[in-house]
């Protein structure tokens, strides 16, 4: 019995282990290959031939926008559909339960069909072109079930006798939800939508099927051409000159930074407000 | 008796309407049911029941599980509505207003009525806050401090919690929470209050404190509570109204909850007119 447990326990740490070796492996490799490049100049520079002088400043800065776009439109829409499913869908109608599978299935579709889809439909379709909108916008698409599924769950867990007191008290539907249901649920919703948030701003397909720039020289505004970092990353890795590669390296702890940033500020949010109902 | 309302009183619902229907009874009906009947997706839980609520007056509503106490309950102050599938028939008027006439609106029946539940559920905000939201949610913004601690008083939990309104409810123990609830009703001066098994989840200590506040309580509101426990019943309650599940099933193959009878609560304890009644209070049956 206690073999089988010391056996079982080896078998879960080997399973821990292969997670964090890799990652730990990759981290430690692009720190030594990025380190040398890590200065200001990545930073402040735009990319150039001369990687003595090239830095990713432009595309640090797209990625920047990238995600207030994301904010902007993708949390509040991801919020209302998510409220609307828990607190007004009637679950019994099919045109709800079709809406339910439908989003669903659509978190588990590969990024560089919603790549295809603004292509078709922002770039060419609505003629925005090749603009960093409307990346903005397909990475919206992309990370809007993730936001939409965060959401449900922590209005779910709201406790029902929360939403029956504000009732029974004379509130408005509107008022139990926006006074008690989603003030109770902000923390998770915030957490579901950094997460969602790093993932698109690692995004690197769609971006760059709708034709995203392989050289942006210029500060990004919504409606110029852009490169964003992980865009950038890719071009630097695919010259053949080893100093880009350092640079590609440095500009992975960037990005790397940026997401366990967010990742960080998710898990202070979840603590600082962990209820126990 | 007369109290401040919200700043858009529902006229029909106003409680003065009272003067015009009240009838020759010693203490005026609060609640007149008629033949009421509430369904679950067509299924009756509990079949045409008729009975009176009167004011200043403490009901209790006992039986076994299943005989749609807990139903009836629910359809006086309409939280049956947010239960998808529940359809009513039959009538509940309030001080002469049926309530499920098509242009009343269960939000403002809410708002006279206030509802304590089983489990205790303060909100998730501070103990001043969960006070204070029925009197925001009214409009009743002006002297609201007054108004939590008036709550607060008169739920016998003031003393207990005024050095910390500013904490987390949650920091409450159950029966402190349950009292908080009560509170929370008490803060809208509502003319009723329903009370679903509110100490069920208590122990004895708490339980004993809840009844204490009914006694008090009954000088300003009707309560009408739904218990398991017949002691209970026999201590707070001045009338009980016995349920009890059908023997046979009905046309649609159930069987539905029924009122057995209402009486003075000395007399279904120690006189029944039902031997069903007899038997339950008597612990052979249920």
């Amino acid at each position: 019995m206690r073999l089988r447990q010391g056996l079982f326990r080896a078998a879960l740490l080997a399973s821990v282990a292969v997670g964090l070796l890799a990652l730990g492996a990759l981290v430690v490799r692009v720190v030594i290959d990025g380190w040398s490049y890590l200065d200001w100049a990545l930073l402040s520079n735009a990319p150039s031939s001369d990687s003595t002088v090239a830095g990713a400043r432009p595309a640090i800065l797209a990625t920047l926008e990238l995600m207030a776009i994301v904010i902007v439109l993708g949390v509040p829409v991801g919020v209302g559909t998510a409220i609307y499913l828990e607190e007004f869908a009637d679950g019994r109608r099919w045109y709800n339960r079709l809406l339910e599978v439908n989003i669903q299935n659509l978190a588990a579709v590969p990024s560089i069909v919603y790549g295809i889809l603004g292509l078709g439909f922002l770039v060419h379709g609505a003629n925005l072109g090749r603009v960093l909108l409307a990346g903005g916008l397909i990475l919206t698409l992309l990370v809007l079930p993730t936001i939409i599924i965060a959401a449900r769950e922590s209005i779910r867990a709201v406790p029902q006798g929360v939403r029956l007191g504000a009732f029974a008290l004379g509130a408005t539907p509107w008022q139990v939800v926006s006074k008690q249901v989603l003030p109770a649920a902000i923390p998770g919703i915030a957490t579901g939508s950094i997460l969602a948030l790093s993932r698109a701003i690692g995004e690197s397909a769609p971006l760059l099927m709708i034709g995203a720039l392989l050289y942006a020289p210029k500060d990004p505004t919504l409606l110029s051409g852009f490169v964003a970092l992980p865009v950038q990353i890719y071009n630097w890795i695919r010259l053949p000159q080893p100093e880009f590669h350092g640079l590609a390296a440095a500009a992975i702890v960037v990005l790397l930074v940026l997401l366990l940033t967010m990742n960080a500020v998710a898990i202070l949010l979840r603590n600082r407000f962990q209820r126990r109902w | 008796m007369v109290r401040p309302v919200a700043d858009a009183p529902l006229r029909a619902l106003d409680v003065r309407a009272e003067d015009e229907s009240s009838s020759a009874l010693p203490k005026a009906g609060v609640f007149d049911v008629r033949g009421l009947t509430v369904r679950y997706d067509g299924v009756a839980a509990v079949r045409d029941v008729t009975l009176e609520i009167r004011e200043r007056e403490v009901t209790a509503f006992i039986g076994p599980s299943g005989c749609g106490k807990s139903t009836i309950l629910r359809s006086f102050n309409r939280m049956n509505d947010l239960i998808p599938g529940a359809t009513v028939e039959g009538s509940v008027r309030y001080h002469g207003t049926d309530l499920y006439a098509g242009d009343v609106d269960p939000v403002e029946v809410r708002r006279r009525i206030g509802m304590v539940f089983q489990k205790p559920n303060p909100f998730p905000k501070s103990i001043h806050d969960n006070v204070a939201f029925g009197p925001r949610v009214l409009g009743l913004k002006h002297d609201l401090d007054e108004r939590v601690e008036r709550a607060l008083r008169q739920a016998a939990l003031w003393d207990e919690v005024k050095d910390r309104l500013g904490r987390n409810a949650f920091a409450l123990s159950g029966g402190q929470q349950q009292r908080l609830c009560i509170a929370r009703c008490l803060a809208v001066e509502p003319d009723v209050l329903l009370m679903d098994e509110p100490a069920s989840a208590l122990d004895p200590i708490s339980t004993a404190r809840i009844e204490d506040l009914m006694h008090d309580l009954k000088r300003e509101y009707a309560i009408v509570i739904v218990t398991h426990n017949m002691q209970q019943a026999a201590r707070v309650a001045d009338r009980t109204a016995f349920f009890s599940v059908a023997a046979e099933p009905d046309a649609d193959g159930v069987r539905s909850g029924l009122l057995i009878e209402m009486d003075e609560t000395l007399r279904i304890f120690t006189q029944p007119s039902d031997s069903r009644t007899e038997g339950y209070v008597t612990g052979r049956f249920g």
